[in-house]
């Protein structure tokens, strides 16, 4: 389930050039995340994929059958999406926002609750939920219902615009992890937008920075992106330039484990002992600099 | 002392069979029903369809508006009169003006209704794949019950109230017992009717307003009408310090 943009563009009838040429390709069963400020164009190139938005020039490609060609109602049916404030409907029930997709696909009522009522396992909700109305969940638990609809009839691609981006950072961090773990045993297309890079660097396979109009300023693995910013944007966006990420063995330091502080002199993390006696016998004493979030990323 | 005499009036067992020979207290009571529930069930049946395409839609609103001002600002007598004069006495002059009048609340009522549901709540709908009927009947028709019955609500009333007033053209109604009593100066006939008209009005009302709160979907917080996910929304939005970005 390869997603193909070919020299896609998109002006919205009020004259506003949301992207313009864009083309990539999004491997099958990997995450990738569309990363950019506001305005980028992001969302709109999410929502190209399941027909919210044509585009105005261009084509979409999945599994190469260009999806101008495939009905919208039935191509979203077959896409999962997950939204920022999670979208449920508030007069159903958990259990009945999950099983809505399925129920319009024809699923008997009983099956699709039953579905429903695992799924909720899945994203770690209790099936007690399940006769709840949205309102009475909190926002993390809203954003988990959310997950498991846009599961709910098993698609090929998941879409995900900011699903964490209205929780408090605590939650963003179960839900991300939670996602994580979801997508080692299920291994679906993930296309994930969000503005926040750690976000991006933690959660994608292939990350594509972007810039105004929908121009991708880098494409690559998160450890690619960090070892060789493209350029001074990039550079900028994912905090090199400021230091952020630079970190610096801290003399300081007491016990077996080493301390590292950015560039600031900010505490950043620590190296383990083994790690260290590697580094600070690899290189001079003046060059002992590591990159942080690279592991991180790299098991992600 | 008049008010008890119109109550005794009320309850004069022969009065509920005939008033001056004319139709009595029942029979007035069932006419006036008979033209309220009709009327409202055809202003229904236009503007409801209406009302829901232009919600769901957002197109045709200003035309909508325009066409309630123009048919609130008729004066009601007036335009009775006239259609009386081009169509004769009967039922559909007096009809066609209570249609007319209780179609703008009930118009209002649905298109105010759907374009209170959150759109956040539409467009996730439309993203998962729901078609627009399916939108219109399984999202925003339920979210926009409580205000489509509040236009039913308010329309009832206007027309149960005009009802009493045209009832000298053909139409009988309560509001026979008032004009009768004021032109033969029976005014405890007057006051009964008139407690009669009032009654009848309120219990419709109370009525409408117990089926409105009966509408307001379950998950959906009383009394917030159909404004109803913004309620969802705050308490999704509330723990959050995160700004909420983009959205274009």
């Amino acid at each position: 389930m390869s997603i193909e943009f070919r020299h896609v563009s998109k002006t919205f009838p009020d004259g506003t050039t949301a992207v313009e040429d864009f083309s990539l390709t999004i491997p099958s069963r990997e995450t990738t995340v569309l990363v950019g400020s506001s305005g980028c164009g992001k969302t709109t190139l999410l929502r190209m994929i399941n027909r919210m938005v044509d585009p105005s020039s261009g084509s979409i490609l999945i599994d190469g059958k260009d999806i101008a060609e495939i009905p919208p109602v039935g191509l979203r049916r077959s896409i999962g999406y997950v939204m920022q404030n999670s979208g449920l409907l508030p007069h159903r029930t958990v259990a009945d926002n999950v099983a809505t997709v399925p129920m319009l696909t024809g699923v008997p009522k009983r099956k699709a609750r039953e579905d429903a009522l695992a799924l909720l396992d899945r994203v770690g909700l209790d099936r007690a939920l399940a006769g709840r109305y949205p309102s009475q969940l909190s926002g993390g638990q809203q954003q988990r219902v959310g997950v498991a609809r846009g599961l709910a009839v098993d698609p090929n691609i998941l879409l995900m615009d900011e699903p964490f981006g209205a929780v408090d950072p605590i939650v963003r961090d179960e839900l991300q992890q939670e996602l994580l773990r979801l997508q080692g045993t299920l291994g679906k297309t993930v296309v994930f937008v969000t503005h926040d890079i750690d976000e991006a660097f933690l959660l994608g396979n292939q990350v594509v920075i972007l810039q105004r109009g929908g121009r991708i300023a880098q494409v690559g693995t998160p450890k690619e992106i960090l070892a060789n910013p493209a350029n001074e944007f990039v550079a900028d966006f994912i905090g090199a330039k400021r230091g952020k990420r630079r970190l610096r063995i801290d003399e300081t330091g007491r016990g077996e484990d080493v301390l590292l502080v950015d560039a600031a002199g900010y505490a950043a993390g620590v190296l383990s002992a083994d790690d260290a006696r590697l580094v600070l016998t690899g290189s001079g004493p003046k060059s002992r600099s590591v990159s942080n979030k690279t592991d991180q990323a790299g098991d992600a | 002392m008049l008010l008890l005499q119109g109550i005794a009036w009320i309850f004069a067992p022969a009065n509920w069979a005939s008033v001056n020979s004319g139709l009595g207290i029942g029979g007035e009571i069932l006419s006036h029903l008979f033209y309220t529930v009709l009327s409202v069930a055809i202003a229904a049946v236009v503007a409801v369809p209406i009302g829901l395409a232009i919600g769901h839609t957002g197109r045709g609103r200003g035309g909508a508006i325009l066409i309630g001002n123009v048919v609130r600002a008729f004066p009601t007598l007036g335009l009775l009169a006239i259609l009386l004069i081009l169509l004769g006495f009967g039922l559909i002059p007096t009809l066609v003006v209570f249609v007319l009048l209780g179609i703008p609340p009930l118009l209002a009522g649905a298109y105010a209704g759907v374009e209170s549901v959150d759109r956040q709540t539409v467009d996730a709908a439309r993203a998962m794949g729901m078609t627009e009927w399916q939108i219109l009947m399984k999202v925003e028709l339920p979210l926009a019950a409580p205000l489509l019955l509040g236009g039913l609500r308010s329309s009832t009333l206007q027309i149960i109230a005009t009802v009493a007033l045209v009832s000298e053209f053909g139409s009988d109604s309560l509001g026979a017992f008032i004009i009768s009593g004021a032109a033969t100066q029976d005014y405890v006939e007057m006051i009964g009717g008139s407690i009669l008209v009032t009654v009848l009005a309120l219990l419709a009302d109370a009525l409408l307003a117990g089926a409105q709160r009966l509408t307001v979907p379950r998950g959906v917080p009383r009394g917030a009408g159909g404004r109803t996910t913004a309620g969802g929304r705050r308490i999704l939005t509330a723990p959050s310090g995160a700004p909420i970005s983009e959205g274009n």
